[in-house]
């Protein structure tokens, strides 16, 4: 059986599940280990049914910070040989190893392994490093079935399998890394076994998604995102969402703080109230692009390089608080596994529904016209 | 020559109910009923009833019962009662049958096939009396993408957005002529759709000038015979259409008779009065989608590109192929209508046996758009048989951003669908422009039950979506993974895209 028949082995229309999020982020880029992100989401266990486990790790791997770090999971040796000869043709390899990791409590931990890698010169045309390296991802992915690219930026890197989220921290021995932001998820899935690709975060580039909900309309926005040549091969809504903040963010080049009025857009009647020029804005916001709300109860958090954006649902059917202390940003399922790893915060709030919490690296936010208080 | 057609219909009164008032007699335009003094008795002629119920409504004492004439040929599931009929009746005068109405055949509904979902467990049901639910639509060409420049750090959109019009419901009042219609059914539904923020579509015999204050709730339509335009009608409506075709009457064009015609519809046809209105069966200048392009382009032109320009086809056996043309041609809006759309008038032979339904056209040209990467381009109005709002969400969830109704919103005004459209004697004031007729379709109320089938309509479609656990329209359309099929092929399964109940 192929990775993407175990993703969604009884053909349901998607992946549906429940789950705990956590996410810690350094506003000045300074790095720090493992140990509060994964007490937080540990705190959150019940959260969880212990299909799912997994962390995206920012500011990782500095020595290598230039090139594209891809973990892969192999499901045999053939995949592997199969997926290294489609890496030598179109990269230069520099590093080339396993995963390190060590027992625990996991079950069936596949092959894992990790390449830093540059896409050869010469064979990218008209085309950048990004979109190549995403192509040859979802080539990977979906060619054979038995290899999955699931982690593909640079200087990051995701963690994730079949487990509760601490004892896959244990497994890959989390306590040896180091990130300025930490991004991480237990999953209670309702349908599938699980399986190690199955876990959050979703990734594609540096982009990461960790998400607790159903989205009710994925059937429509997986239909938008087709016409725009994504393959939304996983059956997982989850995976709707990576792509759809990659068009809007990467493709699109609309700032996050747009791409979350497009996910989760204002109210028509809210709408009306704002002035001409940015009533004008909103409506063609969600003219143009209606088919990317996801609809349903969703709580997400989003990472890339420098950000951290923490999103619900308009309607807030899925929980997430924030907290701030010092020069850290905070995003949780729930307020207690802040207050456990940062007590006192200086400040805890409750996001409302469908808008976003941005943390960034330095000072290089928009001008706040378009959206409600985004920073806090 | 002797006629064999036996009644269709007889009508039973009940003498001991019956009080003479004659409100029967007076009310029926085919002359059913009348009344003899020297019995001082009501009776029947049997073969003028029509079965419209325009005298079951009105008589006081409920004293009237029509029913199917129990006379019938002999069993024979080839050689039906209306087989049989129909060939006596041509042997008789030697022409086209013609009939009003939607197809009456059975088996051409799919929306009696296809189930709905619901929330549970995983994701909440919504309460649309507690939390917003949305049906807002713009209809028009959408933009693939937007672009922005930062201005002194403020997003500016330098996008040019192509124009729409907006609806408060995805349901908006198709094409019926005036002429083919009475100026009061026009003037309700222009109402209406002001009243509650949709369009109505004047039909093909242009827009009397007394209902130009309505005109941002309008859809003005060109249709081969040119009647009523000019430069002020496309100049007062929202969006302007192009007609190609109908769902009741594919390939066929259309004969308004000269004596519908009397001067108020005259001065709005701009013909003379008395003068049969004919619509060719093509446009005469649209031989070819390039001959439509050009079309398009110059009502666009006409209408300085301020207003969507939409081109209604009947559903045929390519319309997925024609529409992706029609998108291409630069339409902003494709209406299509099914084979079970209505009609004024249309050949009974045509109107049951030619297109396809609504819902497998629907399908597949949503299918087609998307896999050309064109859906964005156009907005998709399903018509022809849209009976209840289950039916609309089932259209939407099908891929039509909004629908067309005209049988559901003659049969609120009192249409009972007694398909005698054609004869211009409705009798109740809807399709016929004699003014003694026509004066019984009272405009206010006429308006309030349109606006309230809307209202109606709305609550139910917000309900089913509350259901479902989305809190938008534009989250149900195109969605169909919200649809399950029954007791459907694997091949209708698959062009309708949806999986079968169960699976």
């Amino acid at each position: 059986m192929s990775w993407i028949k175990l993703n969604n082995s009884y053909n349901d229309d998607k992946v549906i599940e429940g789950c705990s999020l956590f996410g810690m982020m350094n506003l000045k880029g300074e790095r720090f280990s493992s140990k509060d992100p994964v007490r937080a989401i540990a705190n959150m266990h019940d959260r969880g049914n212990g299909l799912g486990g997994g962390f995206a790790v920012y500011g990782l791997y500095p020595d290598y910070r230039e090139d594209y770090a891809l973990h892969i999971m192999y499901m045999d040796e053939d995949a592997k040989k199969d997926t290294d000869c489609l890496l030598q043709d179109n990269f230069s390899i520099q590093i080339d190893e396993e995963i390190p990791t060590k027992e625990a409590n996991v079950k069936d931990p596949p092959l894992m392994w990790r390449y830093f890698v540059q896409p050869k010169k010469g064979l990218i045309q008209n085309q950048s490093d990004d979109d190549f390296v995403m192509e040859k991802v979802m080539k990977i992915n979906t060619k054979t079935g038995r290899a999955y690219v699931f982690s593909s930026g640079k200087d990051m890197g995701v963690f994730k399998g079949v487990g509760f989220p601490e004892d896959i921290a244990e497994h890959f021995c989390l306590e040896e890394y180091n990130g300025y932001l930490w991004t991480c998820h237990g999953r209670f899935p309702t349908n599938t076994p699980g399986w190690w690709g199955g876990a959050h975060p979703f990734n594609i580039l540096d982009w990461t998604v960790v998400h607790n909900g159903e989205i009710s309309s994925y059937g429509i926005n997986r239909r938008y995102l087709e016409m725009f040549g994504y393959k939304c091969t996983m059956q997982t809504d989850t995976e709707v969402l990576a792509y759809a903040f990659d068009l809007l963010i990467r493709r699109h080049h609309l700032p996050i703080e747009v791409a979350a009025r497009v996910v989760a857009p204002p109210f028509w009647d809210e709408i009306d109230r704002e002035p001409q020029e940015k009533r004008i804005f909103l409506t063609a916001l969600r003219q143009t692009y209606g088919s990317l709300l996801m609809n349903g109860p969703f709580s997400i958090i989003l990472a890339h390089q420098g950000e951290m954006i923490g999103l619900t649902d308009r309607i807030k059917l899925r929980p997430l608080t924030a907290g701030v202390k010092g020069d850290f940003l905070y995003l949780s399922s729930e307020e207690a596994s802040i207050n456990l790893v940062s007590p006192n915060p200086d400040r805890t709030w409750n996001p409302k529904g469908g808008e976003p919490v941005v943390g960034r690296l330095g000072g290089m936010g928009l001008k706040e016209l378009i959206v409600r208080g985004v920073i806090q | 020559m002797k006629t064999y057609l036996e009644p269709e219909y007889t009508v039973e009164r009940d003498d001991d109910r019956c009080i003479r008032c004659k409100v029967c007699v007076n009310q029926c335009t085919f002359d059913t009923h009348y009344y003899d003094q020297e019995d001082d008795k009501v009776y029947s002629k049997n073969e003028n009833c029509v079965n419209c119920h325009r005298c079951v409504a009105f008589c006081p004492t409920q004293a009237i019962t029509i029913r199917r004439n129990p006379n019938a040929y002999t069993t024979n599931d080839n050689w039906t009662q209306e087989a049989i009929r129909d060939i006596k009746r041509q042997a008789e005068v030697g022409g086209v049958l013609l009939t009003g109405m939607g197809c009456d055949k059975p088996n051409y509904s799919y929306w009696d096939r296809l189930l709905l979902n619901a929330s549970q467990v995983t994701n909440p049901s919504i309460d649309p009396l507690r939390e917003p639910m949305e049906l807002r639509t713009f209809l028009g060409s959408k933009a693939d993408r937007l672009e922005f420049e930062l201005e002194s750090r403020d997003m500016v959109l330098t996008t040019k957005l192509a124009p729409q019009v907006c609806v408060e419901a995805p349901i908006l009042f198709s094409a019926l002529s005036y002429g083919a219609i009475s100026f009061n059914v026009h003037e309700a539904l222009a109402r209406a759709s002001t009243e509650f923020g949709t369009l109505f579509n004047t039909g093909e015999g242009g827009l009397d000038s007394r209902l130009y204050g309505y005109g941002s709730h309008t859809i003005v339509q060109v249709a081969s015979g040119r009647f009523g335009v000019h430069p002020d009608y496309l100049d007062v409506g929202a969006a302007v259409e192009i007609k190609i075709g109908q769902g009741a009457k594919p390939g066929i064009g259309g004969h308004l008779p000269g004596e519908k015609v009397g001067p108020e519809v005259s001065r709005t046809r701009m013909i003379p009065i008395g003068t049969d209105a004919l619509s060719p069966a093509p446009q005469h200048d649209i031989y070819s989608i390039e001959d439509l392009r050009q079309l398009i382009y110059a009502l666009k032109e006409a209408t300085d590109y301020t207003k969507p320009v939409s081109v209604k086809i009947a559903a045929v056996h390519n319309s997925a192929a024609i529409a992706s043309g029609i998108a291409r041609a630069g339409a902003d809006i494709i209406a299509i209508d099914g084979v079970k759309g209505g009609t004024g008038a249309a050949p009974k032979v045509s109107r049951d046996n030619v297109g396809i339904p609504i819902e497998l056209a629907l399908a597949s040209v949503d299918q087609r758009l998307r896999e050309e990467g064109i859906r964005n381009r156009v907005s998709i109005i399903a018509a022809g048989g849209i009976r209840s709002s289950a039916d609309v969400v089932k259209a939407i969830a099908l891929g039509a951003d909004a629908v067309y109704i005209a049988t559901a919103a003659v049969v609120a005004m009192g249409c009972t669908v007694c398909q005698r459209c054609y004869t211009g004697k409705c009798p109740w004031g809807i399709a016929t422009t004699d003014p003694w007729i026509s004066k019984r379709l009272n405009p206010d109320i006429a308006t309030r039950r349109l606006v309230n089938l809307l209202q109606a309509w709305s609550a139910e479609i917000k309900e089913m979506m509350g259901g479902m656990g989305v809190n938008a329209i534009e989250s149900l359309r195109g969605n169909r993974l919200h649809l399950r099929g029954v007791g459907l092929t694997d091949t209708e399964l698959k062009i309708l895209g949806v999986k079968m109940a169960g699976e």
